[in-house]
């Protein structure tokens, strides 16, 4: 009998693609409805961001499944890119791919580079300082020395830089194209796919990909133009 | 639409054999009908190429019906070309225009080594059938009447329409991936919706992909570009129910 193990066949793997990646659209809705607050009320943003910060089972049952999510679907999607290179060598002289399938179908791994690149940007610019601040100054407090709330302050001035702005808008553009694909991708790898279902489930990726990197822009370029 | 003469310029790949590293070689050709069929045309160039002594391009073609699934050809980078629906051998001159440089390459995976110029090695797809795309019930001497079991007639319909996957391997040479999801789903889903089918349905989807990897295709990655380069429609309806099929063997396998 074969092995019919996840991790060891091609649908096992697509899968798995599909199952992370869909947990981290669950997760973008979450980081973008928290951000969006941050534009009508700095106080509800400071509150919920001190949950998300100090709250203990996020921090360390959710974060570390989140962190997981992340560095599988990237390194899996690169180990399916290099398996799937292998199966075409020899590469044609003329390849007319615009004539049946969409350009994001076809650059998964290009856009999926591009969002990885820019995760490395936010991660410098985010995470990193927020672990340094907690764990390695042990300030769980939340509070500036004046002390405010420091999470709004933080978030309203990273943005005051036009070219961190810019690389923003055009990761979240990065971010679109990914999710035009991946989001109908993913019902169709777990064999979700109904003929009264599915045309709704395109429509809702679209939706999905225009408005979760747009509200994303639009907070970005909000903090940029209300600086003081 | 009356019949119309052409000039072309045809770029095809010529590789003396396997090892051969091969390369695109220009022909041009002068007059071709515009009723003739593409296979038909590259019969032409063929007698041309003998009668000047040169060796002519071999290319695959058995029933020149679009029954059999033998033609192949990606042509202007497109497997069976740019018409839908259609194998080679239906595809007409027509849907050229003149003058123009029509680029003939064979089907490109690593799972179907190139035999010689246009002709590769399907018989991956023969190993996977092996595996599984059967039933194994015997049907000598006392065969049931096929209505003595009620079908659904939904089921029955599906059931046919992916039974017309003629295997040829146009889906694998358009994925991107040179995937072979859509033909194999098409052969697992075939008996997965008929009763007959279902007994084995376990081993089947566990054996048949399992042999679909061991021979090297990519990874279907929803592109969608086999369905709509596929000569027989065959939907990537198949491939939810591949993916279904080997869910259920997986979780609820009893290995």
């Amino acid at each position: 009998m074969s092995d019919t193990g996840l991790t060891k066949t091609s649908i096992g793997r697509k899968i798995l693609m599909a199952l992370s990646g869909g947990f981290l659209m669950f997760f973008l809705v979450m980081h973008v409805t928290i951000n969006a607050i941050s534009m009508f009320s700095p106080e509800t943003f400071n509150t919920i961001s001190h949950f998300m910060g100090t709250n203990m089972l996020i921090q360390i049952a959710m974060q570390p499944v989140l962190m997981l999510a992340v560095v599988f679907h990237l390194s899996m999607g690169v180990v399916l890119e290099m398996k799937n290179r292998k199966a075409r060598t020899n590469k044609y002289a003329m390849n007319n791919g615009a004539a049946n399938s969409s350009w994001m179908s076809r650059n998964m791994i290009v856009t999926g580079i591009m969002v990885l690149l820019f995760l490395l940007v936010h991660f410098v610019d985010f995470w990193i300082p927020e672990m340094v601040t907690k764990y390695a100054n042990g300030d769980m407090t939340g509070l500036l020395p004046d002390g405010g709330m420091r999470y709004w302050e933080e978030l309203h001035h990273k943005f005051a830089n036009p070219v961190k702005v810019g690389i923003y808008v055009l990761a979240f553009v990065f971010l679109g194209l990914h999710l035009m694909h991946g989001f109908q991708s993913a019902f169709q790898s777990v064999g979700f796919r109904h003929k009264k279902y599915t045309p709704v489930i395109e429509k809702l990726g679209v939706l999905y990909a225009i408005l979760i990197p747009l509200t994303f822009i639009v907070i970005a370029i909000f903090h940029f133009t209300t600086q003081q | 639409m009356a019949e119309k003469f052409i000039n072309v310029t045809l770029k095809i790949w010529r590789q003396k054999n396997a090892q051969d590293a091969g390369k695109m070689v220009d022909y041009p050709l002068k007059n071709v009908s515009t009723d003739s069929s593409f296979l038909e045309m590259l019969d032409v160039l063929n007698e041309e190429l003998v009668a000047k002594g040169e060796e002519p391009v071999a290319f695959d073609h058995d029933c020149r019906e679009g029954i059999c699934g033998m033609c192949s050809l990606y042509i202007n980078g497109e497997a069976h070309g740019p018409d839908r629906a259609v194998t080679t051998c239906q595809l007409h001159m027509r849907m050229f225009k003149d003058g123009e440089t029509i680029t003939i390459e064979p089907f490109r995976a690593t799972a179907f080594p190139v035999i010689k110029d246009l002709i590769v090695d399907r018989d991956s797809f023969d190993r996977i059938m092996q595996k599984g795309g059967f039933v194994s019930v015997n049907t000598s001497g006392n065969t049931q009447d096929a209505n003595a079991l009620p079908i659904r007639k939904e089921d029955a319909d599906n059931a046919f329409d992916a039974a017309t996957c003629i295997g040829c391997g146009g889906c694998v040479a358009t994925c991107k991936n040179a995937s072979a999801m859509l033909f194999v789903s098409a052969k697992v889903a075939q008996f997965s919706l008929l009763p007959q089918g279902k007994v084995e349905a376990q081993e089947r989807v566990k054996n048949m992909l399992h042999q679909m990897d061991v021979e090297g295709f990519g990874n279907c990655t929803n592109t969608g570009a086999c369905e709509v380069e596929c000569p027989k429609g065959i939907s990537l309806d198949n491939i939810a129910r591949f993916n279904r099929e080997y869910m259920k063997a997986a979780v609820l396998g009893s290995e």
